[in-house]
């Protein structure tokens, strides 16, 4: 019964990416297909989509890459028994940072490291760090005591109580903070064109400098549509994880 | 095996030690209880067996050997250990919890997969019904059973048990205690078993340590401490039908007589098999209070003994009940 209920949830998921996907490319077909004037048939063309969308892709991932090789080992040393005293203390640090306007963030980067695309990635690194580290505290803080103390007590190495109990019974719980930080980051991404990073971000600022409707329009929906979309990678591999 | 020498134990802010100058000799292959009520320090005292508590003075050997010295995840692979609340792993399916240890020693697959459906068996649970399913479709006994497969899986010399049958309803919590010592005759192992249940104690233990703030009241058989409590608490402890526990420890096999000279006695008409017709039988294993039972059900002052053969091996008499308790000195000697 669970099974058939998780596969149903996996097709539904795909078929989600998948009409989501529909969507984008035909938008892209009709204003590329029927740009409203010739400045906008200039500069837009399926290669400058295609090269700006897999910036904005590169962007993210670099990002929340960097934002999970950080937090996540993070997390885990700071439930380490030598700080577990404080683990609470930094769960409410890592909930209040994320209050923090990702906008400022990137702002105050620009000043210390100037314009560029590695100063969006860090500026975006940092910003999604906080939800995952959360998790990854809250997780792995949230791991019954009496399974540690079963585990240790029967001799399993510490390093593998951490591989083989804690990480996985808190792994649904560090997913979900790699889902936000996902979703903040590819809503991000597109400040990135503003300092000079590239991406969706530049559909926009084109748009706007040329004040052409259709042209904003489309820099805005294609990063929303892969927001959706995300979010549909993430539930199947929540209902990957189940089976 | 396991010698306990001077052990204390305070905690940083506890008001008293939590264990007090305790000393312990606990043998090869006995089942040693300690009993007590709730905050006695049986399981601070059990933890220190397995490292997982340091003593703050006094020394615990292990086979002659320092604990200290010892290699603290050697020494726990060598300890099977069964938390109070069993602990099993809500991630893994019973046949993984079971592997735990021989995953954790690298053993492999196909000997992983072997181990795992003998002790499965072994504590008669099906591997192949079993084996995949998750510990939260378990019931409390099939829980234990696990975490008994568990502990087992490496087989260490001994086993330490946390108040294992505490989750049980009553009638469950019987069977599963008769179960363990059912597999305990076939694994022989030393066991230190905690709990707070004194009839639980007398039941399992072949030994018991009657704890009270941190320390050893009594540590003797049950029997001993049933018939000579050496303190007023100890015998608050075992509360009433101190008679009818005694009764428990001793079986059938242990009171029954010849056959023959209850025959001159009673000068009845015997079957061929050497019953009176209509006469009420007991296993040799069935234990003096069983004894008792059937003959109040019965009505009759004897019963006849068999063996699992259906052979008639002894008689018992009411009055042999009535000494088993009134001289227990005199039962145990025999
Ligand atoms: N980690 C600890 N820190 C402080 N005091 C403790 C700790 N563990 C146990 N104690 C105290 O030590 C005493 C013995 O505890 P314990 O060994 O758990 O008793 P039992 O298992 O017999 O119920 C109790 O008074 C308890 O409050
Ligand atoms: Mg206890």
């Amino acid at each position: 019964m669970r099974a058939n209920s998780d596969d149903a949830g996996y097709a539904v998921s795909l078929c989600r990416i998948v009409l989501l996907a529909v969507i984008g490319i035909l938008l892209c077909v009709a204003v590329v297909e029927h740009p409203q004037d010739r400045l906008v048939a200039q500069l837009v063309s399926y290669h400058r989509v295609l090269v700006l969308l897999g910036q904005h892709l590169s962007i993210v991932a670099s990002a929340s890459a960097l934002a999970i090789l950080t937090a996540v080992p993070a997390g885990v040393l700071l439930t380490r028994p030598r700080f577990r005293a404080w683990t609470p203390r930094l769960i409410g640090l890592a909930r209040i940072g994320q209050a923090v306007p990702g906008l400022a963030v990137i702002a105050l980067s620009v000043g210390l490291l100037g314009v560029g695309t590695m100063t969006a990635i860090l500026a975006m690194g940092l910003c999604s760090l906080l939800p995952i580290l959360n998790n990854t505290l809250t997780g792995i803080n949230a791991v019954d005591p009496a399974l540690l103390a079963a585990a240790h007590g029967m001799g399993v190495a510490p390093r593998h109580v951490l591989t083989r109990v804690e990480l996985p019974l808190a792994l649904a719980m560090i997913m979900a903070g790699i889902r936000s930080a996902v979703t903040i980051n590819i809503g991000a991404a597109v400040l990135a064109a503003f300092v000079g990073g590239g991406g969706l971000g530049e559909l926009i600022i084109t748009g706007n400098t040329i004040s052409r409707v259709q042209v904003m329009v489309l820099g805005a929906a294609l990063p929303m549509l892969m927001a959706l979309a995300a979010d549909a990678v993430f539930d199947m591999i929540d209902h990957g994880m189940k089976l | 095996m396991i010698r306990f020498e001077n052990v204390s134990k305070w905690y940083p802010g506890g008001v008293a030690d939590a264990v007090d100058n305790l000393s312990l000799f606990i043998n090869e292959g006995e089942i040693c209880v300690l009993v007590g009520s709730s905050g006695c320090g049986k399981t601070t005292t059990m933890k220190m067996i397995n490292k997982l508590i340091e003593p703050s003075s006094g020394t615990i050997y292990l086979d002659g050997q320092n604990i200290e010295t010892l290699d603290t995840l050697t020494l726990r692979l060598n300890i099977g250990y069964i938390i109070q609340e069993i602990g099993l792993f809500p991630h893994m399916t019973v046949a993984e919890n079971v592997a735990t240890i021989p995953v954790e020693l690298g053993w492999k697959p196909l000997r992983i997969k072997a181990r795992v459906e003998e002790l499965l068996d072994l504590v008669d649970l099906d591997p192949r019904l079993f084996g995949r399913k998750k510990p939260r479709e378990l019931n409390a006994s099939q829980k234990l059973r696990v975490g008994i497969a568990r502990a087992l899986a490496a087989n260490p010399m001994i086993m330490l048990m946390d108040e294992p049958f505490g989750a049980l309803d009553p009638v469950a919590r019987t069977r599963m205690q008769d179960e363990f010592l059912t597999i305990h005759q076939k694994i022989h192992k030393t066991i230190v078993l905690v709990t707070h249940d004194i009839d639980e104690a007398i039941r399992m233990g072949d030994r018991i340590a009657v704890m009270r703030n941190g320390r050893v009241l009594q540590f003797d058989t049950p029997r001993e401490i049933l018939s000579h409590p050496a303190d007023p608490f100890v015998s608050e402890l075992i509360g009433d039908r101190k008679a009818l526990k005694l009764m428990n420890l001793i079986s059938c096999a242990q009171l029954m007589h010849d056959v023959s000279e209850f025959r001159q006695t009673w000068n009845r008409d015997f079957k061929a098999g050497g019953t009176l017709p209509g006469a009420s039988t007991i296993g040799m294993q069935a234990t003096a209070q069983d004894a008792l039972a059937e003959m109040f059900r019965t009505g009759e002052r004897f019963l006849f003994v068999e063996d699992d053969s259906h052979q008639v091996q002894g008689v018992i008499e009411l009055d042999d009940l009535f000494k088993s308790v009134s001289q227990g000195d005199d039962a145990r000697k025999q």
